[in-house]
């Protein structure tokens, strides 16, 4: 990056159905959290990533609500939406902010107060993150949409539906080692195909879960980290942004998430870095078939061969290219803004090494990938321990 | 369904028009203004074929509530003769034995109701030939 950029300070909410909650409340939980471990005593500016807070909770403007009830008087802040990438957006223009030397000390977060409506109105607002004259139109859902990428990919690769399952299997075992977990239950490949089919070949267990939760992190240059010296420090190396078709079915490949593919080249040649460099990885793993997709965009694995990537232990916290030991967005829940940021918390929390049991070993450059719809934005940020 | 929403895509859902890009002849559906092969913005105004190839399927089983009265249903993206591709419900077959590479019909049917006093939505989809 033309200039380095810090994270010094990480915050995550409660997640979960949180009834208690507002909102407001969930996103000033995890900004105080990351506030309070940065040991910062003010920010410049703030961005929020929040998907649809209007479906959700017939709330827009954002930006002036959580700078108000996170009492941080009258700085600037933004609300972003790049649909289930909205966090990773917010971080993008965090770090941007800081480099075009506006900013200082900079929150990015992410929140995504989902249980306010009822799960056909959590369906609805999600669908509205496809085309929706000419996808949602005709009835396809989001695990639709998902499905049918499924479907071809094992129509062409032989993927199969308990090659799907282990990378659940895989994910709630992380899941069962983080404490912040929405459902830290460990699964068996025997549970998740005898699990609701929801789409075929997509079962319930297959898909993330609806969630209430928000993530903060604090961000500031290399330079002011230097002098602030809490936290070891870990340094934003590299970021990438791309789109690709909105609709799925305008993809030559529709196993093909180019957007991913783009960012992630843009983030490793920015960082200098290539992808055997990465030692862990946290992915966006709204359906099992994706983090399949993604690990193949990426370049971790050859185009077809992601399949067996859960189980052959690879992407295990202990295998050789740890994948989503935060449980991912499949056990530790995903609010859709908030994902992209926490995604950003778990790879700080192991370069700090205070991953406890999930911890993973010399772990000095982690990746975070972070989708909205059905491919049609990624985010890809690099972190490297100083 | 607000009724000028549903009355501009008639041309879409009905009749298949598509755009033909004078420049580089890669055709755009719905139409664009923008050609996204090559940015011309001339384009002629075709039909689409009513048949093509089914690349891709699922069933939905949890469907939103405008369509859970339908649930399950197929739903699959077809490739169209002239290569372009639609996502549609997939109708009037077996649900459990659909395959990729089967030949479907594109028809003209009602996609759902808004209501007893709403807009009856209709568009297309296939049907295995």
């Amino acid at each position: 990056m033309q200039q380095d950029i810090a994270v010094i300070g990480i915050g995550l909410s409660r997640w979960g159905e949180l009834w208690e909650q507002s909102l407001r409340d969930i996103f000033v939980e995890s900004a105080l959290h990351a506030i309070k471990d940065s040991g910062v005593d003010h920010i410049d500016s703030m961005y929020v990533g929040s998907m649809s807070p209007g479906l959700f909770n017939n709330q827009e403007h954002l930006a002036a609500l959580l700078a108000d009830y996170l009492g941080v008087g009258s700085i600037p802040s933004t609300r972003v939406e790049s649909a289930c990438a909205s966090g990773g957006l917010a971080m993008k223009m965090a770090c941007l902010d800081i480099m075009s030397g506006t900013s200082e000390i900079v929150l990015a977060g992410g929140v995504e107060k989902m249980t306010d409506v009822d799960t056909d109105g959590a369906t609805l607002a999600l669908a509205s993150a496809a085309d929706y004259a000419y996808e949602v139109y005709q009835g396809v859902t989001f695990p639709g949409l998902y499905a049918m990428i499924a479907r071809m990919h094992m129509d062409k690769y032989g993927t199969t539906e308990q090659q799907l399952a282990e990378v659940a299997v895989k994910n709630h075992l992380h899941g069962s080692m983080n404490s912040m977990a929405q459902f830290p239950q460990k699964i068996n490949v025997d549970a998740v195909l005898n699990s609701v089919v929801i789409a075929d070949p997509l079962h319930i267990l297959d898909c993330s879960p609806i969630t209430d939760g928000a993530a903060a992190v604090i961000l500031c240059s290399a330079e002011k980290a230097r002098q602030l010296k809490l936290h070891p420090q870990i340094r934003i190396s590299g970021l990438g942004h791309a789109t690709d078709t909105m609709a799925l079915h305008s993809r030559e490949d529709i196993t093909a998430l180019s957007a991913v593919e783009k960012a992630g080249i843009t983030a490793l040649k920015m960082s200098g870095k290539k992808i055997d460099d990465i030692d862990l990885f946290e992915v966006h793993d709204c359906f099992t078939i994706a983090e399949i997709c993604i690990l193949e965009a990426l370049g971790l694995f050859p185009k077809g061969k992601g399949g067996n990537a859960a189980a052959s232990g690879k992407t295990r916290f202990d295998g050789p290219m740890p994948v989503n030991t935060s449980g991912g967005l499949k056990a530790k829940g995903h609010p859709v803004g908030a994902t992209g940021i926490a995604q950003i918390v778990e790879i700080v929390t192991q370069l700090r090494e205070q991953a406890g049991e999930r911890q993973v070993k010399n772990a000095r450059v982690g990746l975070t990938q972070n989708m909205g719809g059905s491919g049609g934005s990624c985010l890809v940020h690099i972190l490297e321990a100083v | 369904m607000a009724i000028p929403e549903y009355w501009r895509e008639i041309k879409h859902r009905y009749k298949l028009e598509a755009g033909k890009c004078k420049s580089c002849g890669y055709i755009v559906f719905p139409m664009r203004l923008i050609c996204p092969k090559c940015q011309n913005q001339d384009f002629d105004s075709i039909n689409l074929s009513r048949e093509g190839t089914l690349i891709t399927y699922s069933v939905i089983r949890v469907a939103s509530s405008r369509f859970v009265n339908q649930a399950p249903f197929a739903v699959g993206i077809v490739e169209l003769k002239e290569g372009v591709r639609i996502l549609s419900q997939i109708t009037d077959c077996n649900i459990n034995e659909l395959k990729s590479g089967m030949k479907m019909q594109v028809e003209f049917r009602r996609i759902f109701d808004d209501g007893s006093s709403g807009v009856i939505n209709y568009g297309y989809k296939c049907v295995p030939m």
